[in-house]
C-alpha cells in the first residue's frame, strides 16, 4: 500500500488517474489535456504502473493505458474503519441533537399548556 | 450512502471530515462545549466518556477519560481560539500517546437550518496521521468482532 501512496502523492499522477477514469487513453491524449512533455508523462505512467494502478492494452500499433482500481480498494479498506468510527461517533451526536430539540419543542408545549 | 465526507491525502499531514447535522447552529455549538452534552456523545457507545475538564476559552484545558472493558484512558488539550457559535480550534493528544499532538479546527456554517461541520485535524507528520487512522482500523476491527459475538449468541 505504500507503493500506492507514493504514486498518488503526486498532483499530475492523480490528474492522469482522473483522465483514466473516464476511458482508457493513449500517451499523446495525455501530452495534449496534460500539457507535458512525452517523457515527463511516460514517467508517471511508469510509477503507476509499478504501483499497479495503470495497466497497458495493445491493440495494434497503439497502446491504452487503463485504470486498475485494485489497488485503490486497497486504500479505500484501510480507511473504512477510520471512516466508521468517526460516523459512529457523528451518529450519537445527531441522536443527542435531535433528543435536544424534541425537548425544547415539549417545554415549549408546555409554557402554552399552562 | 455516507453522510460523512473524509478527505485524507496520500502524503499529507492532514485530514478533513465534514457532516450535516439537522439542528440550529447554536445547538451544534453546544454539543461541543457543554459537559453534559459532550459526554452523551463523545467517542464509542460501548465506553463511557468522562468530561473531567472543559474549559472552552483561550488557554482553557479540556480532558476527557473514557472507561472500557480494557481499561480507561484519556484524551487531553488546549483551546486555541473560542468563536461561538462559528469556530474551535485546540489540541488534541491522546494521553498513551504523549507527544503525538495534532491541531484541530472545528468550523460551523448555518444551512437553512441546518448545520455544516467541518473538522480538520493537522498531525505533525504523516506517520502521525496514518498511525491515527490506522488505531481507528483497530477500534472499528474490535466493533466487528463484538458484532460477530452478538450474532454467535444469537445462532
Amino acid at each position: 500500500m505504500n507503493t500506492t501512496f507514493e504514486a498518488l502523492v503526486d498532483p499530475t499522477r492523480r490528474h492522469i488517474l482522473d483522465l483514466l477514469r473516464e476511458r482508457p487513453r493513449l500517451v499523446g491524449e495525455l501530452v495534449d489535456t496534460l500539457k507535458m512533455s512525452q517523457p515527463g508523462i511516460s514517467k508517471h505512467l511508469r510509477v503507476l504502473r509499478e504501483a499497479g494502478l495503470v495497466s497497458v492494452r495493445q491493440d495494434a500499433q497503439r497502446r491504452w493505458y487503463e485504470l486498475r482500481t485494485e489497488p485503490l480498494e486497497e486504500v479505500d479498506a484501510w480507511l473504512e474503519p477510520f471512516r466508521h468510527a468517526m460516523e459512529a461517533r457523528y451518529e450519537r451526536l445527531d441522536e443527542l441533537l435531535e433528543r435536544l430539540q424534541q425537548e425544547e419543542k415539549h417545554d415549549e408545549q408546555d409554557e402554552s399548556d399552562r | 450512502m455516507s453522510k460523512m465526507n473524509l478527505i485524507a491525502e496520500p502524503g499529507r499531514p492532514d485530514l478533513q471530515m465534514s457532516r450535516e447535522f439537522n439542528a440550529p447552529r447554536e445547538l451544534v455549538f453546544k454539543a461541543f462545549i457543554d459537559p453534559a452534552l459532550v459526554a452523551q456523545w463523545w467517542g464509542p457507545r460501548e465506553v463511557t466518556t468522562v468530561v473531567d475538564k472543559l474549559e472552552p476559552r483561550m488557554g482553557g484545558i479540556w480532558r476527557f477519560v473514557q472507561r472500557g472493558a480494557d481499561g480507561e484512558w484519556g484524551f487531553r488539550g488546549v483551546f486555541h481560539q473560542v468563536q461561538a457559535p462559528e469556530r474551535l480550534v485546540y489540541t488534541f493528544e491522546f494521553e498513551p500517546m504523549e507527544g503525538h499532538i495534532l491541531l484541530e479546527t472545528i468550523t460551523l456554517e448555518e444551512r437553512n437550518g441546518k448545520t455544516l461541520v467541518t473538522d480538520t485535524s493537522v498531525f505533525q507528520s504523516v506517520e502521525d496521521r496514518d498511525g491515527m487512522i490506522a488505531s481507528g482500523m483497530e477500534g472499528g476491527a474490535e466493533e466487528s468482532w463484538d458484532r460477530l459475538e452478538e450474532l454467535l449468541k444469537t445462532l
